[in-house]
C-alpha cells in the first residue's frame, strides 16, 4: 500500500499549516497518504478532521502544546515515522515543515529532499521533481535506500485527493526530553486582507521600484482586487518601504509559479526573474523598453504605468460587468 | 563566549548560474562564487555583539571546496577572528544530512556557545540546517530569528513563523538562523582586508572530525543519501509580443487576460 507519510503540525495562529491539502495530494497520486498532526489538545480533533477531509487515509494525532519550541512535535514525527514505515515523508515547506523535516531527517538520519516541485514514481521507487536556481533546471532526486523525506513548495502541486471518511488513531510518544528553545509568546499577523496566499496564488500583481511610493502602491493592490489576485514585489519595493517584506518575491522572498504573474514597474533582476520565472502566462509594464524582464514577458508594454494600471483595472472592472 | 557563525558560499546570484548537466553539480567555475548574503547578515549580528559585549570570540565555519576560501577570508576581512574551513574531496555532493553531520563534527572540535546560520542559502533553498545542527548537537534551536539579543547564558530574539511572529529565548549553547530583517552587513574596510591575510584558518579533513560524537560515520556509503537521478536544463523563456503604449495599452492587456481566460 505505499505508505505516504504526511507531517502537518497545526500553525501556531490555529489550524494546519499551509499545504495540507496539496501535500496530501502529492501523496495519494503515489501512494496511500497517512497524516500525522501535532497541535493543541482542544483543536487536535478538528485538525485531524480536516486532514481526513484533505484525502488522508489515516491520522495519526499526537498533543504537542505548551512552550517548547520544535523537539516536542518531533518527538511525534519521530515516532509516527517509526510506527509507519514510509516509502515517503511528505511537508510543506512552511517555517514549521522545514523544522519538522529538518529534525526528523537528524532523528532518522534519513535523507532530506528539498523545496521539491513534484513527486512521482518509477520502477525503482519514489522520485521526487526540484526546479533548480530559479527554474533554470529541472532536476529529479530520490534516496539510495529508505526513506525519503521531502519537502514540498507550496503551490507547486496541483494534486488533490478525495476526502477519506476519519480514521484517527492517536500516538503514543515517549518525550525525548531534548534541549528546547521556550516560546515567551506569539503574535499572529494581523489579517487586513482577504487576498490570496502569495505562495499559493494563481494570479499575482507584482510592483516595484517604478510604483514610487507607498501611497501609489496603492495602485496594484487595487488591481489585484479586481483580478482576485496576491499582491507581490521586488526587494526594491519592499527595501524602500512601499509593501511589506512578506510581499518579497524573488530569490530570497517567495518562489512564485502562477497561471499569471503581472509585474508593474519591476526592471527584471536576475534575483527576482529567480522567483518567478516558473509562471504560466507573465504580463510586464515598465517605463524602460530595456528592462530585462521584458526578455521573458509573454505580453510586454512599454509605457507609463500610472496611466495604464488605472485603464486596466477600469477595463477589468469593466469587464466584470 | 565563542560565536560561530556558519558561512557559506555560493555561486553569485547576481550572474548565472550553471549546473554540470553530467555531474549535476553547480558548475563553480562557471560563476564567481561569494559568500551567500543570508550567512554575511548572520556574521554581523556576531560582530555587534561581539563589539558592544567585549568578550566574544566570532569565528566563521564553511564546509567547501579547497579553491572557495577567498570567500571565507571575506568573513575574516569584516571582522571574524579565526576561520575554520572543512574542505575534503570526499565531501564532493555530500547531501543535507552529511552536511549538517561534517559541520555538527566540526562545532563540535571547535567549541561553541552559539551559532549563528542563515535560514536558508540562495542555492539550496532547503532551510533546514539549523534545526538538523541543534537536533545533532543535542542543544536548543531556534529558526528564522528576526532579531537577537545575545546574553552571557542565553539568546533571544523574535522568530518570525508561519501566520505571526514569536519571541524565543534559548539557554546556551544554542544554534539559531536568522532571516533577511537582521541589519544590512558591513563592508570590509582596507584596515580589515589587510588584517585578514593575518588571520588563523584552520583547515580540516573528514579524518579530523569527531564523526562519531554526532553519530556519523566516516564512510560515506553506510547510511542512505540522496541524489541526483537526472538534471535537464530548462529551455530559456522566449520574449511574447512587446508593445509601445499608444494610449490603450491598459484595454489591451485586459483582452489578452480575457482572451487567455486570466480575467
Amino acid at each position: 500500500m505505499n505508505p505516504i507519510l504526511v507531517l502537518l503540525p497545526a500553525a501556531p495562529a490555529g489550524g494546519l499549516i499551509a499545504g495540507a491539502a496539496e501535500a496530501i495530494g502529492a501523496a495519494a497520486s503515489i501512494g496511500t497518504p497517512i497524516a500525522v498532526v501535532t497541535g493543541p489538545a482542544d483543536a487536535l480533533p478538528g485538525l485531524a478532521e480536516q486532514a481526513a477531509s484533505f484525502g488522508a487515509a489515516r491520522v495519526h494525532t499526537a498533543v504537542v502544546e505548551g512552550a517548547e519550541l520544535g523537539a516536542p512535535a518531533a518527538d511525534a514525527f519521530e515516532a509516527a515515522a517509526r510506527l509507519v514505515q514510509p516509502e515517503l515523508v511528505l511537508v510543506p515547506a512552511t517555517v514549521e515543515g522545514r523544522e519538522a523535516a529538518g529534525r526528523l531527517a537528524a532523528r532518522l538520519r534519513a535523507p532530506i529532499a528539498a523545496d521539491i516541485v513534484g513527486v512521482a514514481r518509477d520502477e525503482q521507487g519514489v522520485v521526487v521533481r526540484h526546479s533548480v536556481y530559479g527554474g533554470a533546471y529541472d532536476v529529479e532526486s530520490a534516496a539510495t535506500y529508505g526513506p525519503l523525506i521531502a519537502t514540498m513548495r507550496l503551490g507547486s502541486i496541483d494534486d488533490r485527493a478525495e476526502a477519506a471518511a476519519p480514521d484517527v488513531q492517536p500516538l503514543e510518544v515517549t518525550a525525548s526530553g531534548w534541549r528546547a528553545a521556550t516560546i515567551e509568546s506569539f503574535e499572529p499577523i494581523a489579517q487586513v486582507s482577504t487576498r490570496p496566499d502569495l505562495r499559493t496564488a494563481k494570479r499575482i500583481v507584482s510592483g516595484g521600484r517604478g510604483l514610487g511610493s507607498k501611497e501609489q502602491f496603492a495602485l496594484i493592490e487595487q488591481l489585484a482586487d479586481t483580478l482576485g489576485a496576491a499582491v507581490g514585489a521586488s526587494r526594491a519595493a519592499v527595501d524602500a518601504g512601499y509593501v511589506e517584506p512578506s510581499a518579497q518575491v524573488g530569490q530570497t522572498g517567495t518562489s512564485v509559479s502562477p497561471d499569471l504573474y503581472l509585474a508593474v514597474g519591476i526592471s527584471g533582476a536576475i534575483q527576482h526573474r529567480a522567483g518567478m520565472q516558473t509562471a504560466k502566462t507573465i504580463v510586464a509594464i515598465d517605463r524602460d523598453a530595456s528592462a530585462p524582464i521584458f526578455e521573458i514577458a509573454d505580453l510586454g508594454v512599454v509605457g507609463d504605468l500610472f496611466t495604464i494600471v488605472p485603464q486596466l483595472t477600469a477595463a477589468l472592472e469593466a469587464r466584470k460587468g | 563566549m565563542k560565536i560561530v557563525v556558519l558561512l557559506k558560499p555560493v555561486p553569485d546570484t547576481y550572474g548565472q548560474r550553471v549546473l554540470d548537466l553530467e555531474t549535476g553539480l553547480a558548475d563553480r567555475a562557471a560563476s564567481e562564487t561569494v559568500i551567500d548574503e543570508i550567512g554575511e547578515r548572520a556574521l554581523e549580528a556576531a560582530l555587534q555583539h561581539a563589539e558592544q559585549a567585549g568578550d566574544a570570540e566570532v569565528v566563521v565555519l564553511s564546509m567547501a571546496p579547497a579553491e572557495s576560501q577567498s570567500a571565507l577570508r571575506k568573513g575574516l576581512a569584516m571582522g571574524a577572528a579565526s576561520a575554520v574551513h572543512v574542505a575534503d574531496e570526499r565531501l564532493a555532493g555530500a547531501d543535507y544530512v552529511r552536511t549538517a553531520e561534517v559541520l555538527a563534527a566540526a562545532l563540535r572540535k571547535t567549541g561553541f556557545d552559539l551559532v549563528i546560520t542563515g535560514d536558508a542559502s540562495t542555492d539550496g533553498t532547503g532551510g533546514v540546517m539549523a534545526a538538523m545542527l541543534a537536533e545533532m548537537l543535542d542543544a536548543p534551536g531556534i529558526t528564522r530569528l528576526e532579531s537577537l539579543e545575545i546574553t552571557a547564558d542565553a539568546v533571544r530574539g523574535t522568530r518570525a513563523t508561519d501566520g505571526g511572529t514569536m519571541v524565543v529565548q534559548a539557554a546556551l549553547p544554542a544554534v539559531v538562523s536568522v532571516t533577511e530583517a537582521l541589519p544590512d552587513p558591513r563592508f570590509p574596510a582596507l584596515r580589515g582586508i589587510m588584517n585578514a591575510k593575518k588571520k588563523p584558518v584552520e583547515q580540516l579533513t573528514l579524518d579530523d572530525l569527531p564523526l562519531d560524537e554526532v553519530g556519523a560515520a566516516l564512510d560515506e556509503t553506510a547510511a542512505p543519501r540522496s541524489i541526483m537521478t537526472s538534471v535537464a536544463e530548462r529551455p530559456p523563456r522566449s520574449a511574447g509580443t512587446i508593445i509601445t503604449d499608444e494610449g490603450d495599452a491598459g484595454e489591451r492587456i485586459a483582452a489578452f487576460l480575457a482572451e487567455r481566460r486570466l480575467a
